[in-house]
């Protein structure tokens, strides 16, 4: 599987300095993300999967300490100098942040935002740079994209927008595209086009996309491998089929308790959801154990003590607990306060 | 059958809008014609897109600011009539609860002075009698009041902060919680939480919703009926669970196809909604879902779509509804 692989990320750590502390917000995080495939990175505020990315990007401040690899068609990304790191970026690798309206330059029309980022990594005319604009309008499926082009942010709706920064970062037809929540603050039914836009160019393209969300029903829709994140450790990982099937395979009590407080179409009206009590915790005075132990129902002794490491116990599902789900049970066994 | 506590009838609201230059923009009908009513206990959800005018509506129903026409009673009186200290009085029954709670947190105050200010805003009982309420209610929303009446709002997470402003919405024992997507910042877990929470004070203080978000499910959990709006009218209500299970418009059946499953079998959304709203300045003649309608027709331009009941309190407003299951209903549908 690795040999194969187009972004292998090993052990990274991230932690930042503030205020005389250290806080560690990705503590050794492993994964790998395989040409054309789509990997859902799921998890709440704080668990790490933004940071995670952005030092694979290289978009960290200069305050977070980068450990551990994160390898790109085998070249090293982490503590790759700027101007080394800038022709990957943009080229091979590309990323969708959540809030279109801020990723744009308002005072700019949006053909030539579009243009600018092409003229950036290849040399050609601007002649040359506007057809291609065009074409890259045309390819996330603007309507009318000669009129578009001059067109300003704010004379466009919010997935209209998202369009615009995909066609950025498709400028270069990378071969991964981070979409950091990238469907999050559009509505529902503007995010299943944005959504099935991104698909149907992960096809044409023959890209590899890598989502986070803290929307698990997303991951469960789209993604074909999905990581859960906790307080910056990666909790469980598996195949989303499996994962999510009829018969699942949820093991870990936190991706339980994720897809326990989902609202669901099936549930009555005023039912009680079951719930975690407790929040995350503080990731500058981390547990010696599992992070999740005092919020977890099955947590012992030897969950305070010692973390459990992420192991592939099943093929292809890997987990960190030492008191698992029973499998092929995915009822539900959360909590219900009375 | 007995009064509704709150009822509003063709309510209307509009914001006349200026375009870049200053010169004059047009007029955006936000709201075009609302009616429902909320029974006492009764939860109403309101689903809609961005745009669709139901947190305008929300705050029509507040008269902040007063509709432009129509009219909003509220435990038998009529709040557009109403000015000054008369409908303060009368408005003290009906609280809100914004999205962001940070937002609508002082960030200087501390979380004592928070909740207590509604009680000092209507002259509620002494100092000492206040104090106490505070540390009632902070108990009521499951914050420990030792620990967490002399914080500031930056001291608390996105969940806390949100039960602090739940806290002071139900300080004066109101009957009525407006809530504008109460809990669409909050991270998952949190948000389950917070949802319980609205439940435990649904039936402790038989309090009564208008339970506004974007997220259907969400919707659906905690509400008796659900209304369904687009650009400014109401296109379907119901019980929740006829609207999600037997839709007749064609717009809540294309909400509900785009919410993604948490089953990987149901995979990618079968039917996705094509285009995007139109301006609310100019909306279409007749039907204003018609130009994104896969069953528009002529009429819909041509005539607007009244509310019609096809049974069991389940209204549409649409020329061509989707289907009932029971027979009884398709003879309606025969236009």
């Amino acid at each position: 599987m690795s040999e194969e692989a187009l972004l292998e990320v090993t052990d990274l750590r991230v932690a930042f300095a503030a205020g005389g502390q250290e806080i560690s917000a990705v503590n050794g995080v492993s994964f790998s993300v395989r040409p054309g495939e789509t990997l859902a990175v799921i998890g709440e505020s704080g668990s790490g999967k933004t940071v995670s990315c952005r030092a694979i990007m290289g978009l960290l401040p200069s305050t977070a300490i980068v450990k551990g690899s994160a390898r790109l068609r085998g070249t090293e990304l982490i503590g790759l100098p700027e101007p080394e790191l800038r022709r990957h970026r943009g080229a091979q690798m590309a990323m969708v942040f959540q809030d279109p309206a801020r990723s744009l330059n308002p005072t700019m029309r949006i053909g030539q935002q579009i243009a600018e980022a092409v003229r950036t990594h290849r040399d050609v005319s601007k002649a040359e740079a506007r057809a291609e604009a065009i074409e890259l309008l045309r390819l996330v499926r603007m309507p009318l994209p000669e009129r578009r082009f001059g067109e300003y942010p704010h004379q466009l709706s919010g997935g209209m927008r998202q369009r615009v920064v995909i066609a950025i970062a498709l400028a270069c037809k990378p071969k991964l595209l981070i979409a950091d929540e990238a469907t999050t603050a559009l509505d529902v039914t503007t995010q299943a086009q944005i959504m099935e836009l991104l698909l149907d160019l992960q096809d044409e393209l023959d890209m590899a996309l890598v989502m986070i969300s803290h929307d698990l029903g997303l991951a469960a829709s789209y993604a074909s491998e999905v990581v859960v994140m906790y307080a910056g450790k990666i909790v469980e990982q598996a195949p989303a089929g499996q994962l999510f099937g009829a018969r699942g395979a949820v093991r870990m009590r936190y991706t339980r308790a994720l897809l326990d407080a989902i609202p669901d179409m099936e549930r009555a009206a005023h039912t009680p959801l079951p719930v975690v009590a407790g929040r995350p915790p503080d990731l500058a005075a981390l547990p010696p154990g599992c992070a999740f132990a005092d919020r977890c129902a099955a947590a012992e002794d030897d969950c305070r003590e010692t973390a459990p490491d992420l192991a592939e116990h099943v093929p292809g599902h890997r987990w960190a607990c030492w008191h698992p789900c029973a499998a092929g049970d995915n009822s539900e066994n959360g909590d219900i306060p009375s | 059958m007995t009064e509704p506590l709150l009822s509003a009838r063709d309510v209307v609201q509009e914001f006349a809008v200026r375009d870049s230059g200053g010169s004059w923009g047009g007029v955006v009908q936000a709201v075009s014609g609302v009616t429902f009513d909320v029974m006492a206990g009764e939860t109403l959800g309101i689903v809609g897109e961005t745009g669709s005018g139901k947190s305008t509506l929300a705050r029509s129903l507040l008269q902040a600011p007063r509709p432009k026409s129509g009219t909003v009673t509220f435990r038998g009186t009529d709040l557009t009539r109403l000015r000054g200290r008369k409908l303060l009085r009368a408005r003290r029954h009906m609280q809100f609860v914004f999205q962001d709670p940070f937002g609508s947190l002082d960030p200087r105050w501390r979380v004592r002075s928070i909740v207590s200010e509604p009680l000092l805003a209507y002259g509620d009982g002494s100092a000492g009698h206040r104090q106490a309420r505070v540390d009632e209610l902070l108990d009521l929303v499951g914050l420990d009041p030792a620990r967490y009446a002399g914080r500031h709002p930056r001291e608390l997470s996105g969940g806390q902060a949100q039960r602090v402003a739940i806290a002071r919405a139900v300080a004066l024992n109101p009957s009525l919680l407006i809530c504008d997507e109460a809990v669409s910042s909050l991270d998952v877990l949190i948000q389950a939480q917070v949802l319980n929470l609205f439940e435990k004070l649904r039936s402790e203080l038989g309090l009564s919703y208008v339970f506004i978000a974007h997220d259907l499910a969400l919707v659906k959990q905690v509400s008796d009926r659900v209304a369904v709006m687009y650009l400014g009218r109401l296109c379907e209500t119901g019980p929740g669970e006829a609207v999600y299970k037997t839709p007749l418009h064609p717009y809540t059946r294309a909400l509900l196809d785009s919410i993604p499953a948490t089953d990987p079998g149901a995979g990618r959304a079968t039917t996705t909604l094509r285009g995007e709203p139109p301006s609310p300045i100019s909306p279409p003649s007749g039907c204003r879902f018609r130009t994104r309608c896969p069953r528009a027709a002529d009429l819909c331009a041509e005539q607007t779509p009244q509310m019609r009941d096809l049974g069991g309190g389940h209204t549409v407003a649409c020329h061509f509804p989707l289907e009932k299951k029971e027979p009884s209903a398709l003879k309606e549908t025969a236009v």
